[in-house]
């Protein structure tokens, strides 16, 4: 395989699989804490930094 | 015994090492930077036989708390004073740099010329303030957020002392002259190759801490702060691949030539502002300002949200510094669109950080560490908008190689990057050193305003500098020849560089403030003054109505 066509191979990949790939896991992600009943544990989440008020002193 | 006797050998191989390069080397600049090794060494030597108890003298000297908190905070309580410390020598660099651009006759060649001055200015207040207190600070909010003691102590020490050493050898280089004229990326191979090393420790000890957590959920600031080591360590391999030409030398050549190495190079130098100047600050962001404010963050999912948009989008944005280059056009075009998309998360972040002080907006009159916060979001908000904009091809024909890109990044950078590093400063110290409360909060203020001001000063004077060197070098006369030469656009900007040396002094004198206030804090001293809020209280009216019998 020439050193272009790899080039064009690697680039169709991206500009269309590669690029499609990418936008579903960047949707998942971004979609999973808006899950229901994610709620209660986004509401722990926050308030992880309060639990240990002293500093554990 | 056995670990000294071993620690001694590996202090005196070193020694040796470091000596046989300074005698061997091929150039002046490799020689000094090995004899700063051979001194590091030998200092680690005497440290490690002594026999005086030099830890026990250091406790003493930095008034390191007797009664320890559970949580392994040496490092951090270091890393506050290595904070303070540079963020005065990066200051002191670009208030004099500043000053050289207005008067030339201060550039002392050859050492102290602008050309040398200006990375150890850029470095020593990215890399030096910024990473020792981006070190600090992940060390401190992954031990509250994992409820966990740092995972390998004595490598965390390492990262610590090898990132100073990092910065030692950096900043050296540049005065003498040793660099690989990248921007941001200053630093010859043989430094490369050190930060490498504590780099891979550093995220040896972070993901060690995460990985001993006593919390079932990695709190947010932590994904942030996990990015930035990991995107970072990607970044400075890839950007510094070089071969050097001699193995005790300090030059080497690039692997990449041409329009390939312009865009490894701003792919890296774009994902330092991403990457090292963002996403680890809005980690600071994510812990403090709740723990300042005492309410969680405004909208968890929000921050989520937050960070992996960030994530998938910065990392495009930096063949916007290339338009109008030899780079291929759909390249420039890909910047420019991530960069304009980037507004939003962005943006998301900020109404995240801000809406947080729901309900307790009157902090922002009362508490200066607040007012510091909600000032760095609002220039967080403000650079992340002049960004998108300025990587607007339109745009961009007119500001850029101006001084507008030089307000911009100082709008980020003094207001976003240094207000809320002061502002972890000032919320640490007292805690690190178990002290009631600062020195002064009063001195805060003035802090805060001397900032401001300053940054107002600076950022004003660049843009109207940048504006109006765009518009100069791109006036054409009624016969087609342009209107200004070079020479004349220089004249007409003295004043303005005047104006940004004016913001820059105020920007410094504010920092001075919190050194003094710092450095009396971890003395134990604390200011007689009135409190910042006092509600008016009128004993005559602090009474109840006493009924009168009708007469």
């Amino acid at each position: 395989m020439s050193e272009h066509s790899t080039y064009d191979m690697l680039r169709h990949i991206a500009d269309s699989w590669g690029l499609l790939a990418m936008v579903i896991v960047f949707l998942v992600l971004i979609a999973w804490p808006f899950r229901p009943g994610a709620h209660d544990h986004n509401d722990n989440a926050a308030n992880v930094i309060f639990k240990d008020e002293n500093d554990g002193d | 015994m056995d670990t000294v006797v071993s620690r001694a050998g590996l202090w005196l191989a070193l020694l040796l090492l470091a000596f046989a390069g300074a005698a061997l080397a091929h150039d002046g600049g490799f020689a000094v930077h090995m004899g700063i090794v051979a001194f590091a060494a030998l200092v680690g030597l005497w440290w490690t036989v002594g026999s005086a108890d030099y830890a026990g003298i250091a406790q003493g000297i930095l008034r390191t708390p007797t009664d320890p908190s559970r949580y392994d905070d040496d490092p951090v309580r270091w890393g506050m004073i290595a904070t303070v410390f540079w963020a005065v020598i990066g200051l002191v660099a670009g208030l004099l740099i500043a000053l050289q651009l207005a008067y030339p006759l201060l550039n002392l060649e050859p050492w102290f010329n602008f050309g040398r001055l200006r990375p150890l200015h850029t470095s020593g207040v990215i890399f030096a303030f910024g990473g020792n207190v981006l070190i600090a600070t992940s060390f401190y909010v992954v031990q509250r957020t994992c409820r966990a003691r740092l995972a390998f102590p004595g490598l965390a020490r390492f990262v610590f002392w090898g990132y100073q050493m990092f910065i030692v050898l950096a900043a050296s280089g540049y005065l003498l002259g040793v660099t690989q004229s990248r921007e941001y990326a200053e630093p010859e191979w043989y430094v490369d190759l050190w930060l490498t090393i504590v780099w891979v420790a550093y995220l040896v000890v972070f993901v060690g801490t995460l990985a001993r957590r006593a919390e079932p959920h990695i709190y947010v600031a932590n994904w942030f702060y996990l990015s930035f080591i990991l995107t970072i360590a990607m970044l400075h391999i890839v950007n510094n691949l070089a071969v050097p030409v001699s193995i005790v030398g300090s030059q080497s050549y690039p692997v990449f030539a041409g329009v390939q190495d312009a865009l490894t190079q701003w792919w890296y130098g774009h994902n330092a502002v991403a990457f090292f100047l963002t996403v680890p600050f809005l980690a600071m962001m994510y812990y403090f300002v709740p723990k300042q404010a005492e309410r969680p963050i405004y909208s968890y999912r929000l921050s989520i949200l937050h960070f992996w948009s960030i994530i998938f989008l910065y990392i495009w944005a930096g063949p916007h510094h290339l338009l109008y280059t030899a780079l291929p056009d759909w390249a420039q075009t890909l910047g420019v669109v991530f960069s304009i998309m980037l507004w939003m998360p962005s943006w998301g972040g900020m109404i995240n950080g801000l809406m947080t002080l729901n309900g307790a907006w009157d902090k922002v009159r009362t508490d200066p560490i607040i007012r510091l916060m909600v000032m760095a979001l609002a220039f967080y908000g403000m650079a992340t908008f002049e960004g998108p904009m300025l990587s607007i091809k339109a745009v961009n024909s007119l500001s850029h190689y101006t001084d507008w890109t030089v307000g911009h990044v100082h709008a980020g950078a003094l207001g976003w990057n240094g207000m809320i590093s002061f502002a972890a400063v000032y919320y640490l110290v007292p805690r690190l050193w178990q002290r009631e409360r600062l020195y002064s909060l009063r001195w805060v203020n003035w802090h805060f305003w001397l900032a401001t001001v300053g940054i107002v000063f600076y950022a004003a004077a660049m843009w109207v500098a940048g504006v109006m060197q765009g518009l100069m070098w791109r006036e054409y006369g009624p016969d087609g020849y342009l209107v200004n030469s070079f020479v004349e656009t220089v004249v007409a900007l003295h004043p303005l560089y005047l104006l940004r040396a004016v913001g820059g002094s105020l920007y410094l004198i504010g920092a001075l403030f919190m050194v003094a206030n710092v450095w009396l804090t971890i003395l134990g001293k604390q200011r007689v003054e009135a409190p910042m809020n006092e509600a008016a209280h009128d004993p005559a009216a602090d009474r109840p109505i006493v009924a009168v019998p009708a007469e």
